[in-house]
């Protein structure tokens, strides 16, 4: 059973249907009980930084981040994978699980944003989640705020400059881009985290 | 490199897909989840839905609509037509749609955008300008095309992007159904205007008004109905001209 985290931050739809499409079983929860008897941690998320302060509430935060330390395959998609950083610049109070070191910052004057549309990605060879996908794989974004380049990062994607576009490190798993909206590219890194032991 | 997008519109009355020209002589061109996936299959990167019913008494029927069109479609899907309310909105993404489309009751209720923005995110909110030239200018009209509104298409797209849209899609009522190519001054007008992407519709007849609008129009994406459908042109085919012509788009996919 893959938990998705329902905290209030906008539709989760999407992402519960490609996850059914893919034949896994998916429960959308804010219960401690359900979240610590999953398997596998989905943490979706749109809209402003400051959303994932509900986290706060109810212990949710120290939950994942013991079941993310515990070694539970954890996938964050979009602003969950910006909660995998120190924070956002968008809301500076509200601190972020610090996995990956950096901010997530706004993008350069230089471009407009939001970062809305397709976007080719450039992989990373070694990643688990994002093996078997097309070689110029596309893949739909939209952000305002983008992670910094790491370590862990899996692969990246330019707009203005580059940033993170997929991270990884053992269990834990981060996409900015939408993987449920990113057609057979996208249900392919869902199929692959559904495989992650 | 981010792409221009190129999006498949489905106009939907009665539960099935229709075209026309300007709402009149309609066809039917078939089932809208069937529509949908083969414009997914053919590289459509994105769908949107519009309900055109003359009824609206049918919103049930709509959303059974949407929920069979959004169960195997994995690439952005939009739904457009009758939302008036936050609860018309919560109900289509429920459904299974990511962004709603809205568009007289924008105009009539601008807090409506805010609303659905701040439950939802500004990245499902796309507000619908239909726009004419008349002595005013671009003006809006509402209701299907009907009303005039008086009001600036260039001043109402500013203002939807300040309370909160997250795209803007507009269409030109003077080429919409023409064929004869996209209204690129309306469109970079509106596209200088604000920083949230704008979607270009009315008026597609070839790829190389897809090339215009996205170069001197500055678009951000491009949207077409009756040309895809019937086979008149393959969606394959115009991203291969498109990518020929040097515009950044979603191929192979």
């Amino acid at each position: 059973m893959i938990a998705i985290v329902d905290y209030g931050a906008g539709n989760l739809a999407s992402v519960r249907k490609a996850f059914g499409h893919l034949g896994a079983e998916t429960v959308a929860t804010n219960r401690a009980d359900i979240l610590a008897a999953a398997q596998k941690i989905v943490l979706p998320g749109v809209g402003h930084f400051s959303t994932l302060s509900a986290l706060e509430l109810g212990g949710l935060r120290s939950l994942l981040l013991g079941s993310i330390r515990a070694g539970k395959p954890f996938l964050g998609i979009c602003l969950g994978m910006q909660w995998l950083f120190e924070g956002s610049e968008e809301c500076p109070e509200v601190a972020g699980a610090s996995f990956f070191r950096g901010d997530c910052r706004k993008f350069p004057p230089s471009v407009q944003s939001p970062h809305v549309g397709w976007n080719s990605l450039d992989v990373r060879n070694s990643s688990r989640l994002l093996k078997g996908i097309a070689e110029t794989p596309f893949v739909y974004y939209t952000h305002s705020f983008y992670a910094p380049l790491v370590g862990p990062t899996a692969a990246r994607s330019e707009y203005g400059l580059p940033f993170t576009g997929a991270v990884e490190q053992s269990n834990v798993f981060g996409v900015q881009f939408h993987p449920e909206k990113s057609g057979d590219v996208g249900l392919q890194i869902l199929k692959n985290f559904c495989e992650v032991r | 490199m981010l792409t221009k997008r190129i999006i498949a519109c489905l106009d939907v009355d009665a539960g099935r897909v229709v075209k026309g020209v300007r709402f009149r002589n309609l066809q039917d061109a078939g089932d809208p989840a069937e529509c949908a996936a083969s414009h997914a299959s053919s590289g459509a990167d994105e769908i949107v839905l519009l309900d055109i019913s003359a009824t609206s008494g049918d919103r049930e029927i709509m959303l059974e609509v949407v929920r069979r069109t959004a169960r195997s479609l994995f690439i952005p899907f939009t739904v457009g037509g009758g939302i008036r309310k936050l609860a018309d909105a919560a109900a289509v993404f429920e459904a299974g749609a990511e962004k709603v489309a809205i568009n007289s009751a924008a105009v009539k209720n601008p807090e409506l955008i805010t609303e659905i923005a701040g439950r939802f995110g500004s990245q499902a909110v796309v507000v619908a300008i239909d726009a004419k030239r008349t002595a005013k200018g671009f003006e809006v009209f509402v209701a299907g095309g009907r009303v005039a509104t008086g009001r600036d298409a260039i001043a109402w797209a500013r203002e939807a992007a300040d309370r909160g849209a997250g795209e803007i899609l507009l269409t030109s009522m003077d080429r919409d159904g023409t064929k004869c190519g996209f209204d690129c001054e309306l469109t970079r007008e509106v596209a200088d205007a604000v920083s949230i992407p704008v979607i270009a519709s009315g008026g597609a007849g070839s790829a190389a008004d897809f090339v215009e609008v996205f170069r001197s129009g500055r678009a951000h994406a491009a949207l077409a109905a009756s040309i895809f459908h019937f086979g008149l042109e393959g969606l394959a085919a115009l991203k291969q001209d498109l990518k020929q012509a040097g515009i950044p788009v979603r191929w192979p996919c």
